[in-house]
């Protein structure tokens, strides 16, 4: 915390200095190449000053945020991090990464761990009591993965009949959206702690289908396109995506939507998307306009 | 305590699914147990061996990693113990004959786990009988079978009786695992389901589940002190 305050001193001073130079310079939209300037005392001269963000991300997802070999984080999520800091002015190697797994994520941010949390983190009013959300930048939705050659399934109406099982993960918020749709949950659901279980007991024909985000079950498609697909209709829930910050900070907050419209327009965020998580999903997402509360 | 009273049909039917579980999983260990503990005194030594074996695998492995191997495992092989569904029996107990495995896979498991503990508990309570009871069996005509059924047994049960209370009483409580493979509605998966999806406070939740499996095995220690007390009066 101190550094980050003589951080912000020194990029106050270097402002001010400054300042009358270069007035129409780079300007809120520089590509990396001249230091962006941002207004004395907001997040992004401090963090723009200090080189370094600390970025609060997914480990284990599949398409958003995974961790390579390497131990370098790749996704869809890991590459919108990356445009944002470099919106700051922050190079690549100036990114502290740090895993942000589902249960922690408000935490982090509460107790000032990380500067932003692009973690496949729905966007709800819960959360934005504790916390505030830039975007959403991606819709997700619950939808149906059954086995590949299967089509007797095609939306949560096919479990209406009491027939066909489904499989989920215990204490999720899509096990309980699923829920409605069936006739006898005793004897249609099932519930295990990881969705790889749910995979294998999709594989092992024990289950008919799995249900889930969308994003977590490209996931498994892409590991095993022969094996499993997506059911004919589309998501039947909204997951809006968005970028957690430190509650209040509403300088910092409308400036990543500006990044995030930004790149809609000057067409990064499909780049973003083809290289992650497109490989894995045909269709191409449409970006939801930002929500400026 | 709103938390509880809002619940209490997810409570309630929880606490009858892990009852079903115990009654069934407890009535099959006992079964198996005894089929183990006599191979365990037969007089044939492939068939001791077998039973010292299967005691000494199934007692000496986690029962999470029993768990694993029927309810992830054997379905690979083909396996999902289908043998429970059991024509009339699953008229009572519904979730026996269902499409989906996990109830009885959940049964198997622990029926395969606790059957060890019970065969052993079941040959402490042979021990116990005095080596003159087998003898005058045996010296009188008695095959190795009515031996064991109207001489050792029925002694052995009374001695075993305090173990294998406890050998129950630790399988009602085991019971909870069950909820992490795949079974839904029974105790564990209520309280998973209340606190993590539903969002309600842990530590009610917590307390009702808990109270649920009080009420499983506190009655049942009761009832085996009277048990006890009964065969310490015919002595």
């Amino acid at each position: 915390m101190r550094t980050r305050k003589l951080a912000a001193l020194a990029a106050i001073g270097a402002l001010a200095l400054g300042a009358c130079g270069t007035e129409d310079g780079d300007g809120g939209d520089g590509n990396g190449n001249g230091a962006p300037e941002f207004e004395a005392g907001t997040t992004m001269a401090e963090l723009s000053e200090a080189g370094t963000i600390r970025v609060g991300t997914k480990y284990d997802q599949n398409g958003f945020g995974l961790v390579n070999l390497d131990g370098v984080p790749e996704g869809f999520d890991v590459e919108i991090a990356k445009i944002i800091a470099t919106e700051l002015g922050i190079p690549e190697d100036g990114i502290v990464w740090s895993e942000a797994p589902s249960a922690v994520r408000e935490e982090v941010l509460e107790r000032d761990e990380v500067d932003i949390v692009v973690a496949t983190y729905t966007i709800n009013d819960e959360r934005k009591e504790r916390i505030d959300f830039a975007g959403p930048y991606y819709i997700a939705g619950q939808h149906i993965m059954v086995a590949a050659d299967d089509d007797s399934i095609t939306g949560p109406e096919s479990f209406q009949d009491g027939e066909k099982t489904v499989c989920s993960v215990q204490g999720s918020t899509p096990s309980e959206n699923i829920r409605p749709f069936l006739a006898n949950e005793d004897e249609q659901l099932v519930l295990f702690d990881v969705y790889s279980r749910c995979a294998d007991a999709l594989t092992a024909g024990d289950v008919d289908a799995v249900t889930t985000d969308n994003v977590i079950l490209l996931g498994f498609i892409a590991d095993d396109p022969e094996a499993f697909k997506l059911v004919e209709e589309g998501t039947f829930t909204d997951e809006p995506y968005g970028i957690g910050v430190q509650k209040g900070d509403d300088e910092f907050r409308s400036f990543i939507n500006d990044v995030l419209e930004e790149i809609v327009a000057d067409g990064r965020y499909n780049e973003a998307w083809d290289a992650t998580a497109g490989q894995f999903d045909p269709n191409p997402p449409t970006p939801p306009t930002v929500d400026r509360y | 305590m709103d938390v509880i009273l809002n619940n209490r049909d997810a409570f309630f039917s929880g606490f009858l699914l892990t009852l079903q579980l115990c009654v069934l999983a407890g009535v099959g260990s006992l079964l198996l147990g005894t089929v183990l503990a006599v191979l365990r005194i037969s007089p044939v030594p492939p068939l001791r061996w077998l039973g010292t074996s299967y005691v000494n695998v199934f007692r000496n492995v986690p029962l999470t990693v029993v768990f694993f191997f029927v309810v992830f495992a054997l379905p690979t092989i083909g396996v999902r113990a289908d043998f429970l569904q059991i024509p009339g029996l699953d008229q009572v107990f519904t979730r026996l004959g269902i499409q989906l495995p996990y109830f009885r896979m959940a049964i198997f498991a622990l029926m395969l786990y606790t059957a060890a503990f019970v065969c052993e508990a079941l040959r402490s309570g042979v021990n116990a009988v005095p080596p003159g009871q087998a003898e005058a069996a045996r010296s009188i005509g008695l095959t190795f079978t009515q031996n064991v059924r109207h001489v050792v047994l029925p002694q052995a049960w009374k001695a075993a009786v305090v173990p294998l209370g406890s050998v129950i009483i630790a399988m009602i409580k085991n019971s909870a695992l069950a909820g992490f493979f795949g079974l839904t509605g029974d105790l564990s998966a209520t309280f998973q389901q209340l606190v993590s999806a539903r969002g309600q406070a842990a530590i009610p939740v917590f307390l009702a589940v808990a109270a649920g499996f009080l009420v499983l095995t506190i009655p049942l220690g009761l009832v085996l002190d009277q048990v006890e007390r009964r065969q310490a009066v015919t002595r």
